[in-house]
């Protein structure tokens, strides 16, 4: 859209306060932030050498990514199944997914951190219920470890992977599909050789947002992952309020803002900010 | 490549077609031959697409039997009909390249390695493609892009191929050329060709037979020739091109044909009459009929005045009124019409027997 110059005025206007609140809330603390990483505990680029010695940042960041690409993949491949059923279905498959897709949005992530806790943890309803039928003999730990952060995790992001999708697959041309069962293309090969190949900028938006998502959580690995699993923003956390250690927190949240930034520039070359909505 | 007794001879029994309350066929009954090139037309609603899928197996009509080769398909897939289908707009694979667009059907029939490149380097060079094997459909003009789905819808051999207007999207000298190579693949590979189209010049250009639609209705099926100049009734002689109406009183069957009384002159017609007596109209061709300073006692003529001319470059249109206050166009040499148009009110049309048929007055 190419506007007048006034009308350019008028939404710079109208966006004024929101991007000043941006800048007194986010950008202007982050500065000190940075400074910090620069000048605690003494000036120099101490923190940062500490940050590529410390074996227990490594271990953490390590984690980090590893658990956020698990969460991806994870929440990307669920999305992309609730996806097309969303967009596909019939009538009331329709209207059963996007309840499925809506609802999680209305119940804080809190609660529904505990509420992973009440089913996965040793007397929670899985393993009770697993004991009763005697599949099992002892609880299985299903919590307090990297696998209820990644589910945890999974069940918080999946709805946010599924609008990238959902943008990809509604512009898909139907004839396309048409065409290869026409030439004799199985449903199931279709979906695979074609359908799944022409979504692939959904399906990147959708998995960079998952991504960059899943490496800043807080709140769901601090539960479920109880202290077993720490995750970078917890180690952030630990640092400043903890330990404390102001310098070397401020300088890992440096560095996780820097790459995380970069993963957002790579986001907006391959989808319009408006597939993401 | 393609052997004649492959093509695929299908037989449309009493189809229809329902969405919800709404008829968009209605008891189609249509035999096409082995190798046939046959033709769609129709306006736009009037149910072409709709067929057209129903043969390719992706919509099942309410009612009625689809057979091929004598076996009953009407409830076959459209992954097992093998139809070759040339969507409007083309649908090519945009993730594919030209290569592997052409190369997916034989890939979906498990061909080897050697003989897909082999089948699909002869498509792209049929075609005229070479040189682009390896761009995305993106990258292709209009025209390419056309001949890129007509070659993979070919290049499996299928027994019969679908077009949906596949050249609605071209520029007037792409689509005269298209329709050539569409002619040439179509002798080249004997393969039975079911063409949409609402342009009727192209149906008439292209076809063996044309099969006119109208709401959902078949109202005619036949030779170019036969449609154009013997049409069932003044839908089709109006919807296949230009043409004349005039009221004859008293028709009469006579030897050889009929005659009735013209703006009260006789008129002598060649065609058949058995259905008409009484009042009924003429219907006649702009080219078919001329103009003239007089005309003789056993010539068919009326006449007229000329009001009007539209220069169409090889030819002119000439727009007259008849004594009676009938509008006739007809199509004359350029120096032709400037004189009668000089003339005034003291020309003739004139016709011959041969030419013209007799529609029912008023009727459809
Ligand atoms: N899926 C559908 N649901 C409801 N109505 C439909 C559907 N498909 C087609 N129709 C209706 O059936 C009628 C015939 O449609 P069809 O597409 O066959 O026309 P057509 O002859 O191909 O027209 P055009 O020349 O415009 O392509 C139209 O009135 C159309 O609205
Ligand atoms: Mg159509």
């Amino acid at each position: 859209m190419r506007g007048t110059l006034s009308d350019r005025m008028g939404a710079a206007l109208l966006m004024a306060p929101l991007l000043l609140f941006l800048i007194l809330a986010y950008a202007w603390p982050f500065l000190g932030v940075v400074k910090w990483s620069f000048t605690l505990p003494t000036p120099g680029l101490g923190q940062y050498h500490a940050l590529l010695t410390d074996e227990l940042v490594q271990s953490v960041f390590i984690r980090t990514l590893r658990i956020a690409a698990i969460v991806t993949v994870v929440s990307v491949t669920a999305a992309y199944a609730i996806t097309v059923v969303w967009v596909r279905g019939s009538p009331v498959q329709r209207v059963l997914a996007e309840f499925c897709i809506l609802v999680p949005f209305w119940i804080s992530v809190l609660t529904r951190a505990f509420g992973w806790v009440a089913l996965l943890s040793n007397r929670g309803l899985i393993n009770t219920w697993l004991q009763s039928i005697g599949f099992i003999s002892e609880p299985l730990t299903l919590v307090r470890n990297e696998f209820g952060v990644i589910v945890g995790m999974s069940h918080f992001l999946i709805p946010f992977a599924v609008f990238p999708l959902a943008s990809a697959m509604r512009s898909l041309d139907e004839r396309v599909l048409l065409a290869a069962r026409g030439l004799g293309s199985s449903r199931m090969r279709t979906f695979w050789t074609v359908f799944v190949p022409m979504t692939r900028s959904g399906i990147i938006g959708s998995a960079l947002i998952t991504f960059v998502f899943s490496l800043g959580f807080f709140v769901t690995p601090a539960i479920l992952g109880g202290g077993r699993s720490v995750m970078i923003a917890e180690l952030i956390y630990l640092r400043i309020f903890q330990s404390p250690d102001w310098g070397l927190g401020a300088a890992i949240s440096v560095v996780l803002v820097v790459f995380v930034g970069a993963l957002m520039a790579l986001l907006f070359r391959y989808v319009k900010p408006k597939q993401l909505v | 490549m393609q052997q004649p007794g492959r093509a695929a001879e299908i037989k449309a029994n009493g189809i229809g077609k329902s969405f919800g309350s709404f008829r968009a066929l209605d008891n189609l009954s249509l035999d096409i031959g082995r190798g046939e090139f046959l033709t769609l037309l129709g306006p736009s609603g009037s149910g072409k697409t709709t067929f057209l899928m129903i043969l390719a197996g992706f919509v099942q009509p309410s009612e009625g039997k689809l057979f091929s080769d004598g076996v009953d398909i009407t409830h076959r897939p459209a992954e097992q009909r093998a139809a070759g289908m040339v969507f409007q707009g083309y649908a090519l694979f945009p993730h594919m390249s030209v290569e592997q667009n052409i190369a997916f059907p034989l890939k979906v029939r498990k061909k080897s390695a050697s003989e897909i490149k082999q089948r699909v380097g002869e498509m792209v060079e049929r075609v005229g493609l070479k040189g682009h094997e390896k761009k995305l459909p993106a990258q292709l003009s209009g025209g390419q892009q056309q001949r890129v789905a007509l070659a993979r819808a070919l290049v499996f051999e299928p027994g019969v191929l679908l077009l949906d207007e596949p050249f609605s999207a071209l520029d007037k000298s792409l689509r005269g050329q298209m329709q050539a190579e569409m002619k040439r693949l179509h002798q080249e590979t004997g393969t039975t060709f079911v063409f949409v189209t609402h342009d009727q010049s192209e149906a008439l250009a292209l076809s063996s037979r044309v099969a006119i639609f109208n709401h959902g209705k078949l109202l005619q099926v036949g030779r170019p020739d036969e449609v154009y100049d013997r049409p069932a009734n003044r839908f089709v002689a109006e919807f296949l091109g230009e043409i004349n109406m005039l009221p004859v009183k008293g028709v009469k069957p006579a030897d050889n044909g009929a005659t009735g009384l013209c703006e009260d002159r006789a008129v002598n017609m060649r065609c058949k009459a058995e259905a008409i007596k009484g009042d009924a109209i003429l219907a006649i061709r702009p080219e078919d009929m001329s103009i003239a300073a007089e005309a003789s006692a056993n010539q068919n003529g009326i006449a007229a005045t000329a009001i009007a001319s539209t220069y169409l470059g090889a030819a002119t249109k000439l727009d007259l009124t008849t004594r009676q206050g009938a509008k006739v166009t007809v199509s004359v040499p350029n120096e032709v019409a400037a004189s009668a148009l000089s003339k005034g009110n003291s020309v003739w049309l004139t016709w011959p027997a041969e030419k013209g048929f007799l529609l029912p007055d008023g009727g459809q």
